[in-house]
């Protein structure tokens, strides 16, 4: 298996270029698919979405970042200052944290880690803190509730995101995610290359609904819920610590499509069994198809937030615990006997 | 000192601190939160000893949800900012001597017995766990499943609302029938004071 | 790298949770204790098979239990806080004394 690009000397150098290039992949990576939410989500309402912004409004999202940072930074008086003050970074390292194991490409992650894709998804679980410490803090009957609903429904929606990433475990033989990514280009079914995502469907479908709950977009964003609490935990939040909120939920869209990407579309490689050339050519163009992937299931994304209404909070629930769980819990043992069996 | 030193004690004091603050403060949120950072440097000790699946797990399990619970559970107990005032005295000198007096016989102990040892650090793969874990653990391991089922049942039962048992309902002008369904034996308990609404304190100022 | 550390560092977390246990009347902080007494644990086991070098991983296997049988204890633990809350409209523990005398 190819080395990472960041595996150089001297120590510190491969760190810091490590922890610039998260950085970078995280802003660069949230801001693409922002621009694609604006974008998809207007097409599919029959308007144009941003046009100002330069050549059909690119330009829009790095401009609503400036005008966030002259926005005056408020603190509400009966707020708890600190907490109210670090929820926001809360949110946002989590996120950059996990980039740092994903792969973009051959090569180009930025370290790869034995348990990768157990690392990725309990680092992710973290960001739900920032939110619930946001909710309280805020001293606010509206944020509160958003922080709760938050709360439970993240507590609800780990175990089937968790189960379905197992599944893919069982299959691959491994829990680094180049790892995966390499088992998965060596998968055939019945003598056809294939990716996972087609015999492992429920496993694919589970993953995609947990996620969309976990990074609480429609139709599962009852924490944010604008109609009835008024986008909860971010009620009181101005300025940039609201744009680092905004970040942090484009960001965890990527982190997510990633990880679908590595465990079920194939990674880098356009279909498992079709190699890709070596050297330079072939790391472009890994890293054009990963993250051509990521943003078609981005798109998917933002088009069922177009499509379907929000579900109330029992409904979520109950889909959670009384169907995607036993699904999960199913789907395991299904991998399991074919995996013997085959 | 070598780096996993200076890491370990790093994470040691900070961890410790965060420990301090967790038994300290006065407000029960912030307890919570500064339990995080225990939890998180206690994750650290284990990446540094090389049990890097534990410290994986010590994330999922306790950050991701052991504390986010715990948050959940304060904040449907009332966990007002500022200052938390029911239960929250401090200052006690029993406790601190017995503290003081366990910590210090487990550092005497410690330094007697394991002063001069030196730990090999080695890395030990998730891989080479996860062989031990479902070989020679497996009995252990499926008795561990078990008994985690019977606390998700426990739990559910002991939290699901009973008929006739319940919050004690506070008058709600908007559903007068809510004020009527008072469980009948709940006098006996310590009645909680409903607020006045604002046109009752209109009324009677 | 010396023993004394890790375990001088489960010792400090151990003697805070103990403070935490018998000072502390807010259920919840008692939960919280309790966790920090058994993260010294899960500290310890793996500290000591850190020095014994066991094949079979005994303490990181030990360090497993220990946390889920934890988390157990919480979910069980908040839902019986939760139950005294409902009834008494108090989390304090002092006041959960219905079958003391």
């Amino acid at each position: 298996m190819a080395t990472s690009v960041f595996a150089l000397e001297p120590l510190w150098l491969a760190l810091l270029l490590q922890a610039l290039a998260a950085l970078l992949l995280f802003l660069i990576g949230a801001v693409v698919v922002g621009y694609l939410e604006h974008k998809v989500l207007a097409h599919m309402q029959d308007r144009l979405g941003p046009m100002e912004a330069i050549w059909h409004g690119i330009g829009q999202l790095p401009a609503d970042g400036l005008k966030f940072l002259q926005k005056e930074d408020i603190i509400p008086t009966a707020a708890d200052r600190w907490v109210f003050a670090l929820a926001p970074a809360v949110a946002v390292v989590p996120g950059v944290v996990v980039i740092a194991v994903l792969p973009f490409g051959p090569g180009l992650w930025l370290t790869d880690l034995d348990a990768g894709i157990f690392f990725a998804l309990a680092a992710s679980g973290v960001t739900v803190l920032g939110t619930l410490m946001a909710g309280w803090s805020s001293a606010n009957k509206f944020s509160l509730m958003g922080g709760l609903r938050g709360a439970a429904q993240l507590i609800s929606y780990e175990l089937p995101l968790v189960l379905a990433a197992a599944a893919i475990v069982i299959q691959a033989g491994t829990l680094s995610l180049p790892g995966i990514v390499e088992a998965q280009h060596g998968f055939t079914l019945f003598g056809v290359p294939m990716i996972y995502g087609i015999p492992h469907i429920i496993g694919l479908g589970l993953f995609f609904v947990a996620a969309l709950a976990e990074l609480s977009r429609p139709p599962f964003d009852m924490p944010i819920a604008d109609s009835e609490l008024i986008a909860g935990h971010m009620t009181e939040y101005t300025g940039m610590r609201y744009a680092f909120f905004m970040l942090s939920e484009y960001a965890g869209m990527v982190i997510l499509s990633a990880l679908a990407t590595v465990l079920f579309l194939g990674g880098w490689y356009p279909w498992p069994g079709v190699g890709l050339p070596e050297g330079a050519a072939g790391m472009v163009l890994g890293f054009v198809i990963t993250f051509a992937k990521i943003l078609v299931l981005s798109a998917i994304m933002v088009w069922l937030r177009a499509t379907f209404p929000r579900m109330r909070e029992d409904q979520l629930q109950r889909l959670s615990w009384s169907v995607l769980i036993p699904l999960g819990l199913l789907n395991i043992v299904l991998v399991a006997t074919a995996k013997v069996w085959f | 000192m070598s780096v996993p030193e200076v890491v370990m004690l790093a994470t040691g004091v900070v961890g410790g601190a965060a420990a301090l603050l967790v038994v300290t403060s006065r407000n029960v949120v912030h307890s919570a939160l500064y339990l995080v950072v225990a939890l998180l440097a206690v994750a650290g000790v284990f990446l540094v000893l090389g049990a890097e699946f534990v410290a994986w797990a010590q994330v999922l399990v306790y950050v991701g949800a052991v504390v986010v619970l715990l948050l959940f559970g304060l904040m449907l107990t009332r966990a007002p900012i500022g200052p938390t005032g029911q239960g929250n005295e401090l200052g006690k000198a029993m406790p601190l001597a017995v503290a003081l007096a366990v910590f210090a016989g487990l550092v005497a102990l410690i330094v007697t017995s394991y002063g001069g040892e030196v730990i090999a650090l080695e890395h030990v793969p998730p891989a080479a766990l996860g062989e031990v874990l479902y070989v020679a653990w497996a009995l252990p391991f499926m008795t561990l499943g078990f008994l985690l089922t019977l606390a998700l049942i426990g739990a559910v039962v002991i939290a699901r609302r009973e008929e006739g048992e319940g919050p004690l309902p506070e008058p709600d002008p908007d559903e007068p029938e809510a004020a009527e369904a008072s469980p009948p034996d709940s006098s006996s308990w310590p009645q909680r004071q409903p607020e006045p609404t604002p046109d009752e304190r209109e009324v009677s100022a | 790298m010396a023993a004394v550390y890790p375990l001088i560092f489960a010792a400090l977390l151990f003697s805070v949770g103990v403070y935490g246990l018998l000072s502390r009347r807010h259920a919840v902080l008692v939960l919280m204790s309790i966790e920090l007494m058994l993260a010294a644990v899960t500290v310890n086991l793996v500290t000591f098979w850190a020095i014994a070098g066991d094949a079979l991983l005994t303490g990181q296997v030990f360090a497993l239990f220990v946390m889920a049988i934890g988390a157990a204890e919480i979910g069980v633990g908040l839902a019986i806080i939760m139950l005294i809350y409902r009834n008494r409209a108090s989390v304090n523990i002092d006041d959960a004394d219905l079958m003391k005398y």
